[in-house]
């Protein structure tokens, strides 16, 4: 327990739920704060909006951050359960189940390839770097969504720590491979281990973000812990999990989805309504939690972040590069 | 017999009764929609598969009346189909009539399952005494459409499913067992019999 800062600090604990009162008091706006917490007594989504249900470790965040206040996530209950982790099992509800054959501890990340200070760095020490939390939405290529209240640090800052060279154009992502205990990875439905790439230029995008908890908890690992990247503007699957190794690389690496079809799964993966999938129209999706009645709303272009990355993409063919 | 049909009737309504349960109490999940679309779809199928596996279990136990099941079980997969499709055109298209024209003509998988729908509707409709009579010889080989109908809903199952083939593939080698358990009498079996009578003449 004293291994962890988040584990000792108590008055974080503190700001975490002013944080979030104050987010609730801006999306119930007219509701009285104490009504709310009344409410949130016997309905378990207000209470999970409140904090994480507190099985993991709290996460403590080092500043507020203004990523998203406008979003209501998703329950807790809803982002833990219904998952894309082939890694532990292939339905959705599987890798909840799952998830206790993904050993977090010891776990560290190889940043190597066109850098100067390439190294190796433990998780423990990753999570003793400041942690903001970002409220993102998340599209899944599957056409469903959710909100997502993340921790974690800017993916920028981490990259140049270890100084990339002018020949790092991209940067290429691995997950953890251990098909002895990891179910999914028993059966070669991927070409194991899990690979997932950016373009330098998006990975240092300002909301481009690694995260290691959610509702200011430490990962589940459902959801990819103990490290995770989140690209808001892309599909899911370019949200690589359990990262143990991220490499500065000159060619554009190939994606594990890309490599099982890439007809279906581009490199660039950016969220878009007008490119269908084979399988998926894409115009639309599906709001996680929000019951069996209009729960579809229309997909936005880069998931609603045009207007931070379209300028990353001006003068490329979206339908060529999907 | 009365009581075997509706034992039988019974018990086909428990995945329906299960679906409406599972709505109303929110016990679907994240995604209720996606969780009563593969009920539904799941269902028909198998009811299907159980449809056809009347005949040989017939021919197997000597249990003549377990074809008079055959009717009610085959009409309770179209009962699901028109249910999964239902969910689809409700509560997943919400009645987008341009979108769902586009996905039945350019997604193989969506097209394949209307094909099985459509099937199973004709033979549906064509499941009455009535029917029977009119169509006289014909009303046979229009439902032999039901191997069709199988075939279709678990080519639509493949299609469908991203990486794990384990579910459809398994329905597939139900659906191949029941096809090669119908060939005993025609064609494996005739030969050894002739020969043995040849040899009783000669
Ligand atoms: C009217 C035509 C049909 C349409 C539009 C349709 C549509 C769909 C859709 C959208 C899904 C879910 C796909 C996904 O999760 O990605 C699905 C799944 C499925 N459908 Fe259909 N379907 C049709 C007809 C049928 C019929 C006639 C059968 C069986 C007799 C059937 C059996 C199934 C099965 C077994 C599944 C998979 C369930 C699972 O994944 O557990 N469908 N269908």
């Amino acid at each position: 327990m004293g291994l962890y800062r988040y584990g000792r600090i108590k008055p974080s604990e503190i700001t975490d739920r002013q944080v979030w009162l104050k987010r609730r008091q801006l999306i119930k706006a007219g509701m009285a704060a104490g009504a709310g917490l009344l409410l949130g007594g016997m309905n378990g989504q207000a209470v999970a909006a409140l904090a994480g249900p507190g099985k993991n470790r709290k996460i403590s965040l080092a500043g507020e951050s203004t990523y998203g206040s406008d979003l209501v996530p998703t329950e807790y209950e809803h982002i833990t359960t219904y998952n894309n982790f082939y890694e532990l099992g292939y339905g959705k509800e599987a890798p909840a189940e799952n998830a206790a054959a993904l050993k977090t501890r010891p776990w560290s990340i190889k940043v190597s390839g066109e850098c100067a200070r390439p190294g190796v760095m433990d998780i423990e020490d990753i999570l003793k770097l400041d942690q903001e939390e970002r409220i993102y939405r998340f599209r899944c290529v599957e056409a469903w969504a959710m909100v997502v209240p993340w921790a974690g640090f800017p993916l920028g800052a981490f990259l140049k720590r270890f100084q990339p060279t002018s020949k790092a154009k991209y940067v290429e992502f691995e997950t953890l491979y251990d098909p002895q205990h990891l179910p999914g990875q028993k059966r070669t439905v991927l070409d194991w281990p899990y690979r997932e790439g950016l373009r330098i230029d998006e990975a240092i995008h300002p909301l481009a973000f690694m995260a290691t908890g959610l509702y200011g908890e430490v990962l589940p690992g459902q959801n990819g812990a103990p490290l995770r990247l989140v690209v808001p503007w892309k599909y899911g699957f370019k949200n690589i999990k359990s990262i143990v190794s991220i490499r500065f690389v000159e060619k554009q690496p190939v994606n594990s989805w890309q490599a099982t079809a890439a007809n279906e799964y581009g490199f660039y993966a950016n969220v878009n309504p007008d490119v269908p999938h084979p399988r998926w129209s894409q115009k639309r999706h599906r709001v996680l939690g929000k019951g069996v009645f209009g729960s579809k709303e229309d997909t936005l272009l880069f998931n609603g972040y045009a207007q931070e990355v379209a300028g990353l993409y001006s003068g490329m063919d979206l339908r060529k590069y999907f | 017999m009365i009581q075997w049909r509706i034992t039988v009737f019974l018990l086909s309504l428990l995945p329906l009764a299960a679906m409406i349960w599972g709505a109303f109490h929110g016990n679907l999940g994240a995604n209720p929609v996606e969780a009563l679309s593969h009920e539904s779809g799941s269902w028909a199928l198998r009811f299907l598969l159980v449809t056809l596996a009347i005949t040989p279990l017939r021919r197997l136990t000597g249990w003549r009346r377990l074809g008079l099941l055959r009717r009610m079980l085959g009409l309770f997969s179209f009962f699901y189909a028109c249910l999964h499709f239902l969910v689809w055109l409700w509560l997943d298209q919400e009645f987008a009539w341009g979108s769902m024209l586009a996905d039945i003509a350019m997604r193989p998988y969506v097209t394949v399952g209307f094909l099985s729908f459509l099937i199973l509707t004709i033979l549906a409709l064509t499941s009455n005494m009535f029917s029977m009579r009119r169509l006289g010889l014909r009303w046979k080989g229009l439902h032999r459409l039901v191997y069709a109908a199988a075939l279709l809903a678990i080519l639509h199952f493949i299609w469908l499913v991203k990486v794990d083939l384990m579910q459809p593939l398994i329905y597939l080698g139900i659906f191949v067992l029941l096809m090669l358990l119908r060939l005993p009498r025609n064609v494996v079996m005739r030969k050894p019999r002739r020969i043995v009578k040849k040899q009783v003449v000669t």
